[in-house]
């Protein structure tokens, strides 16, 4: 696998990684593969009627690992991927992914990807995404991930999104079917700054008996930025839906949160919590009789809340 | 040493009123002893004054010198850093900052677990429940408290405020919180500015001084301040017939 530095230091942003990862991997660079590897259990192949991969887990595969970033350092490029995961049942594996952009141009990148997650009975996965943006150019980074989600009957996933810094643009869906006794567990982090957009949609479908979802997004705006947040919970069987999104606004950043909440069913029980409010000025306050300077003293509430 | 000199602190009676209440009157005092504890009636000033020495409010008038140097016109952030501790009464949450991640912005330097868990037993919090969980809505007022106290513990400054520490610990006895105290001027000496209802703290106080209505009402030791206190008008009619 052949590299450059500018690539090398997104794929240490993304995924922590410093070397070829262990386990399974895919490392989509520049829109073509840069690498690839499979085990005895996880097969990757690449799809042949549109950009993307299969990625497919046997059933019963335990504590297996899959990474696939997607660095972009080319300027102006635009892509749209389709990856499929298929989970077997019982396994239990982990799946890392995340994009990185690099854009010193003046044009746009940008990558928009499909990810569909179809997980087998009892299965249980961890899906970690991480997005990061640098690069001086004017050209803007641009990111607008879907994940589509059906959970068989016991299924589990944890999703974990992270976008802390440089992508300029983003819209991100996520929609989600869950069958009898399903969990569904979503940790969302953003933080916007400068001009920057980000917008995010989630739609839940809990159809399942004793099926359960929460989603949690964190946020913080700064500058000039914009964040909307939306979420439809429907609760159409006995289950339990909790959602709920906490944002600090500073400066002249705006959000909106837009959740809504439906039940179809009388054993339905859904709860959602909204908060937008600027660091309290008790908590400055706090951290500046420790010794801290105002801004110190703001960086550690925003990091803390983003942890 | 601390020292007020003819400190005032006004505020507007009512929002957008050009009235104005006064909070602090012309309050001169020197804490150069191990405990001083600042007492009187509610609303008589004294939290006011605890936040007027830690730069969370200015005063009005007057001065406030620390060891020989001016610091009326500091902020927060540099009495901290010249060696002013404070307890908030209402402890502040956070969400996503641990009680770890607290005691160690305290102490200003990176401390081992043990090193922190040893602040936390020291206010009689075990530990190992404590250092991990976030200093958020999931603790209780008490323990909120204690964390508050030992994060001041942490800091090791010459001065520490202490605005009613004992309000909300119901369950600890006041002998492990004086013990507290005691075991924090040894370690560490300066002085010790207590504001308290408490008879047991203001018993092991070097100096009271009674503040009512913005003004010093009395300074001295228990002997000579806690029987004029039991007798003021300030003291419930009601209790003091029962008493007699």
């Amino acid at each position: 696998m052949s590299l450059n530095d500018i690539q090398r230091q997104l794929l240490r942003e993304i995924a922590d990684l410093e070397t070829v990862p262990k386990g399974a991997y895919n490392i989509r660079a520049n829109g073509e593969s840069a690498g690839r590897s499979t085990t005895a259990n996880i097969d990757i192949v690449t799809k042949t009627d549109k950009p993307g991969i299969d990625i497919i887990v046997k059933p019963g595969t335990k504590n297996e690992s899959i990474h696939i970033p997607v660095i972009i350092s080319q300027h102006g490029l635009k892509e749209m991927v389709y990856n499929d995961f298929i989970i077997g049942e019982d396994a239990d594996v982990t799946i890392i992914a995340g994009c990185g952009i690099h854009n010193c141009g003046d044009q746009d990148s940008s990558h928009d990807g499909i990810h569909s997650f179809f997980v087998g009975k009892n299965a249980r996965i961890r899906y970690v995404e991480k997005h990061y943006g640098d690069g001086d150019g004017i050209g803007g980074k641009i990111m607008n991930p879907t994940t589509v989600i059906e959970l068989a009957e016991g299924a589990v996933m944890e999703m974990e999104s992270t976008q802390i810094k440089g992508i300029d643009s983003t819209s991100r869906k996520t929609e989600a079917k869950l069958a009898d006794g399903a969990s569904l567990t979503v940790r969302e982090k953003i933080m916007t700054h400068g001009e920057q957009l980000a917008e995010t949609d989630f739609a839940i479908d809990m159809d399942g008996e004793d099926c359960a979802c929460h989603l949690i997004s964190r946020s913080v705006a700064k500058d000039k930025s914009r964040q909307i947040f939306r979420s439809n919970v429907k609760g159409n069987n006995r289950c339990t839906g909790h959602s709920e999104c906490d944002a600090i606004i500073m400066d002249d950043a705006l959000v909106s949160a837009i959740p809504e909440i439906t039940a179809s069913h009388v054993d339905a029980s859904l709860i959602h919590e909204a908060a937008i409010g600027k660091i309290a000025g008790e908590q400055l306050m706090k951290l500046m009789t420790l010794g801290l300077t105002e801004k110190e003293a703001e960086e550690q509430i925003v990091n803390g809340f983003l942890k | 040493m601390l020292e007020l000199k003819h400190v005032s602190y006004v505020v507007p009676a009512e929002n957008d009123s050009t009235e104005t209440k006064e909070i602090l009157h012309d309050v001169s005092l020197t804490i150069d002893e191990r405990f001083v504890a600042i007492t009187g009636p509610n609303g008589g000033g004294k939290s006011t004054l605890a936040r007027v020495i830690a730069g969370i409010a200015q005063p009005t008038s007057g001065e406030i010198w620390l060891d020989g140097q001016n610091i009326t016109n500091l902020g927060i952030t540099e009495r901290a850093r010249l060696g002013i501790s404070f307890a908030f009464q209402q402890p502040v949450r956070f969400k996503g900052i641990t009680v770890n991640d607290l005691i160690n912005l305290a102490a200003g330097k990176k401390l081992s677990v043990a090193e922190a868990c040893e602040y936390l037993s020291e206010v009689g919090l075990c530990a190992r429940d404590y250092i991990n969980r976030e200093v958020n809505a999931s603790l209780s007022g008490g323990e909120l408290k204690r964390i508050e106290i030992a994060t001041v513990l942490a800091r090791g400054t010459k001065l520490s405020v202490f605005d009613e520490p004992e309000a909300g610990i119901d369950l600890w006895s006041f002998g492990n919180l004086i013990n507290v105290f005691e075991n924090m001027h040894e370690r560490q000496g300066g002085s010790i500015l207590i504001i308290s209802h408490q008879e047991r703290i203001l018993n092991i106080a070097d100096k009271i001084i009674v503040i009512a209505d913005g003004n010093i009402t009395a300074v001295g030791n228990k002997d000579e301040v806690l029987p004029e206190l039991l007798r003021s008008s300030a003291a419930c009619p009601t209790l003091l017939q029962k008493l007699s």
